[in-house]
């Protein structure tokens, strides 16, 4: 049974980290969750990626977060990658595996994964 | 929407867009009948909003674009031969009891209704994109009731907030466990 004294556990390891949390995130990935967004299939592409930051280690410098209707409802799921000092990167018609390369190829390894862009989705 | 739980998320991102600090969600599903109550302390809507959203098309149009969750929810809702009805008493009419309450009636055994889908995915998003909103989430079914308080686990966690994935993790499996649990008929 999940307990209480569960939770506690978890509020107490957490407590120690919080420091080290604190250090300012230099990638924001923002999902699209208005009812567009969220017709198309924005949840499980949010879940996927706050999955998949978490598991690869990358909580300290990518937050996860959600916004209501950017604007483009044609193609949603859409996804926007802030980083500072970078053009905003912004990424349609999202699914839980895309989200996946994202993470890997940019999130991770820097570089931008074209071909998920919209740029590309209007070319 | 695919899932009802869509839907249920849908509906409360506009409590949580009208800046509720409290918001009570709960299915009550008894026989053939289900209803969905999503009750907020928000904002509220004036007269002229509450009549256009429930009737987009008779929106004036000048104030606002049309939305398409409530309609879709109404939607969702007749289909089954059931119904939808909002109340609403604004911050302008009433600045201490204000908020939202948007009653859904579904009739379960009918062809068109929707599946609940993954309703815990839909808390754990709303908890985690809210983390200092108060959600009181119970889902009364014929022999058991699954509920979470997060003002219950904010008590326990302390300055610990309610979006971090450990914490999440823990709710997401609390709810499942409740949920995977024989009824007591
Ligand atoms: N709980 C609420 N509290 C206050 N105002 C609300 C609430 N729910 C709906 N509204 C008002 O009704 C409008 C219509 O809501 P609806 O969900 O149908 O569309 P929307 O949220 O504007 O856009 P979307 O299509 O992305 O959902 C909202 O824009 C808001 O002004
Ligand atoms: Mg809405």
């Amino acid at each position: 049974m999940k307990s209480l004294a569960e939770l506690a556990a978890i509020r107490d390891k957490m407590k120690d980290k919080v420091v080290l949390r604190e250090g300012t995130s230099d990638m924001r990935v923002v999902v699209g969750m208005a009812t567009c967004g969220i017709a198309a299939g924005a949840r499980p592409v949010l879940n996927a990626f706050v999955e998949l930051v978490n598991d690869e280690g990358l909580a300290g410098k990518v937050t996860v977060s959600q916004t209501g209707c950017i604007g483009i409802c044609q193609y949603e799921p859409v996804v926007e990658v802030f980083e500072a000092g970078k053009d905003k990167v912004t990424y349609v018609k999202m699914t839980a595996e895309k989200a996946k390369k994202v993470v890997e190829q940019h999130l991770k390894g820097g570089e931008v994964v074209t071909e998920y862009t919209i740029d590309s989705a209007k070319a | 929407m695919k899932e009802l739980s869509l839907n249920i998320l849908d509906i409360t991102e506009n409590s949580t867009k009208a800046g509720a600090k409290n918001i009570i969600i709960s299915i009550v599903e008894q026989g053939g009948c289900m209803t969905v109550t999503i009750k907020d302390d928000g904002c509220g809507m004036t007269k002229e909003i509450l009549q256009s959203v429930v009737d987009p098309f008779y929106t004036t149009r000048t104030t606002r674009k049309v939305g398409m969750g409530i309609p879709l929810f109404k939607l969702a809702a007749e289909q089954t031969g059931g119904s939808l009805k909002i109340e609403s008493v604004c911050e302008q009419d009433d600045p201490v009891q204000h908020g939202t309450t948007v009653t859904a009636v579904f009739h379960t055994d009918h062809i068109d209704c929707p599946p609940m889908g993954d309703i815990v995915s839909t808390l754990t998003t709303l908890i985690g994109g809210n983390p200092d909103v108060h959600f009181l989430f119970s889902h009364q079914m014929d022999g058991k009731t699954v509920g979470l308080d997060t003002d219950e686990l904010k008590s326990v966690l302390g300055d610990v907030p309610l979006n971090t994935f450990e914490v999440l993790k823990w709710i997401e499996a609390y709810l499942k466990e409740q949920y995977d649990a024989p009824s007591s008929i």
